[in-house]
């Protein structure tokens, strides 16, 4: 791909669990949420995790199980599961649209059922399975769905696109598949404004014939 | 956001006791609360998350089924118990939101839903007399489109937008309720109250008290029953106008039937008028019409939402005639 000559590659090798640049990036626009991120594994052998910012006096703690792995968090209780994925995991393939609960761009999987992630707050999901775009492919595997998104071009500017393939991953779980017309009314809360449906109908249709019900999620 | 404190509460005594705190909240699935307090509306000083509480089985009872209030909306929807002994109450749920919504939001907190209102929702220099009790009601000479033309009073038009609620008050449910002073049993027409003077006194909830589960009586009506919902888009949106119908027809004339009309009433529309009109009739275009007609002569418009009138009664002809034909 040919980029503009004002693009700079984002600085790729970093790790999630350095809050550094992302922090950086985030601190003055969300001053009043804030963080205490230990990655389970490995957490007694660490040097302490850096505090983002002050959690504040109502602190609470809850257990995030995301993509398989779990994050002891510690965090002000106003903090959005849409917010703990994004400002807190750095797990910002999950995008914030209308912060409504109209849009869809948030849509993640809760033990397999899709939901609005802004609509919903980061401790009340404690021990709850949470998947997002970024935990569905397997490996250098994409998900199907992933898969015939891209083949059948189901997206243009791409911001809603997580939120379109978490919700379609889960409307083949659900079985939605019988008609164009069922797919189009069980995607009805995921809104694309480049209008991509008609692409984002045959990735679904695609999908389901390449076994994207039974794929692990 | 304002800030709270939170708590995860195990039992019903925990969650009462939590939850009769001043200033304090319960939240379900948080569809339209987490929305609310992030817009400032809702200022819970304590949140009391009731999600583990066991409310969410769906069962048979002794004359009708019981629904647990934390179930939620996409499991009611799909229940056996449901589809085959109260279909309007599945389609009015399938009807309803998304399906991200309907996964997250519970059927008890799909009835203590606010106004959608914009109004309502806009904290900054608008009067409305939900938030702001004595301030104004915006909507009387502003953008009241979608606002009520039944139940209305001068000081609030807003539309009860819930679509479940519709068909639960058509077929008589009946919610059980405990708080503090112990349980006690409410029918759901007289759970929602009107907006009258006192518009922000939305429901017949005590401080600290919880919607335990709704109990729905068999009935030929509730198991011949259908909901019709209109629409400015096809999916995802709230009714312009609905109706959630049920009869028993025998030999040619109506037994019994009940019917409540949504999107166009300030609390979900239980239409006794239009059901005295059709007692011992025929089902037929010209009678369902007359129902229509006694039911909405209480109607009033406020300029924008006029069409309402006309549309509340076409939808309630339809609706009826879809499932007269349906039984013949």
């Amino acid at each position: 791909m040919t980029l503009p000559p004002c693009y700079t590659p984002p600085d790729d090798d970093e790790t999630p669990s350095d809050p550094s640049r992302r922090s950086f990036l985030i601190g003055s626009a969300v001053a009043t949420v804030g963080v205490y991120v230990a990655p389970l594994f490995g957490a007694q052998d660490a040097a302490p995790p850096p505090m983002k910012s002050d959690p504040g006096p109502h602190a609470t703690s809850v257990s995030l199980n995301v993509n398989g792995n779990v994050h002891e968090l510690r965090v002000d209780p106003r903090t959005t599961l849409l917010d703990a994925l994004r400002e807190h995991l750095d797990l910002t393939g999950t995008k914030k649209g209308c912060d409504q609960g109209a849009c869809g761009a948030c849509t993640v999987l809760v033990d397999g059922r899709r939901v609005n992630s802004c609509l919903t707050l980061a401790v009340m999901h404690g021990g709850q399975k949470i998947v997002t775009i970024e935990g569905l492919a397997q490996g250098e595997h994409l998900h199907p769905v992933q898969a015939a998104f891209i083949r059948n071009d189901g997206f243009q500017c791409g911001y809603c696109t997580p939120g379109q393939i978490c919700s379609a991953v889960a409307l083949l779980h659900e079985g939605h598949t019988g008609s164009d017309e069922e797919i189009r009314t069980w995607m009805s809360g995921n809104i694309c404004r480049c209008g991509a449906y008609t692409n984002i109908v045959a990735a679904i249709r695609e999908a389901d014939k390449n076994g994207g019900a039974n794929a692990p999620v | 956001m304002h800030p709270f404190d939170y708590a995860r509460v195990s039992t019903v005594p925990e969650a009462i006791k939590s939850g009769s705190r001043e200033s304090a909240k319960f939240v379900a699935g948080g569809t339209n609360l987490v929305d609310l307090m992030k817009a400032t509306v809702e200022k819970p000083s304590h949140l009391v998350d009731i999600n583990l509480l066991p409310m969410s089985a769906i069962e048979a009872v002794d004359g009708g089924i019981r629904i647990g209030a934390l179930a939620r909306m996409s499991d009611v929807a799909v229940h056996p118990l449901v589809v085959q002994r109260f279909p309007a109450i599945s389609q009015a749920l399938l009807a309803s939101a998304s399906p991200q919504l309907r996964n997250a939001a519970s059927i008890g907190g799909n009835l203590m839903q606010r106004p959608r209102c914009p109004y309502f929702r806009e904290v900054v220099w608008v009067p409305c007399n939900r938030r702001d009790p004595g301030s104004g009601c915006s909507a009387q000479e502003g953008e009241n489109r979608r606002h009520a033309v039944l139940g209305g009073s001068e000081h609030c038009i807003a539309t009860h937008a819930s679509d479940f609620a519709v068909p639960v008050a058509a077929l008589d449910g009946v919610l059980t309720l405990r708080g503090p002073d112990g349980e006690r049993h409410v029918k759901a027409v007289d759970f929602h109250l009107l907006p009258g003077a006192t518009p922000h006194i939305e429901h017949d909830l005590k401080h600290g008290e919880l919607i335990v589960s709704l109990f729905l009586p068999d009935a030929a009506h509730a198991a011949h029953s259908s909901y019709l919902k209109v629409r400015d888009r096809s999916e995802y949106d709230f009714a312009l106008a609905s109706a959630a119908v049920g009869l028993d027809i025998n030999s040619g004339v109506i037994r019994s039937s009940r019917i409540a009309l949504g999107g166009v009433g300030t609390k979900p529309w239980r239409a006794r008028f239009a059901e005295a009109a059709l007692a011992g009739k025929a089902p037929t275009t010209d009678n369902f019409r007359a129902a229509a007609e006694a039911e909405m002569k209480s109607a009033r418009g406020h300029g924008r939402n006029n069409f309402k009138i006309e549309l509340a009664k076409r939808t309630l002809v339809r609706a009826l005639g879809d499932l007269a034909g349906g039984a013949a």
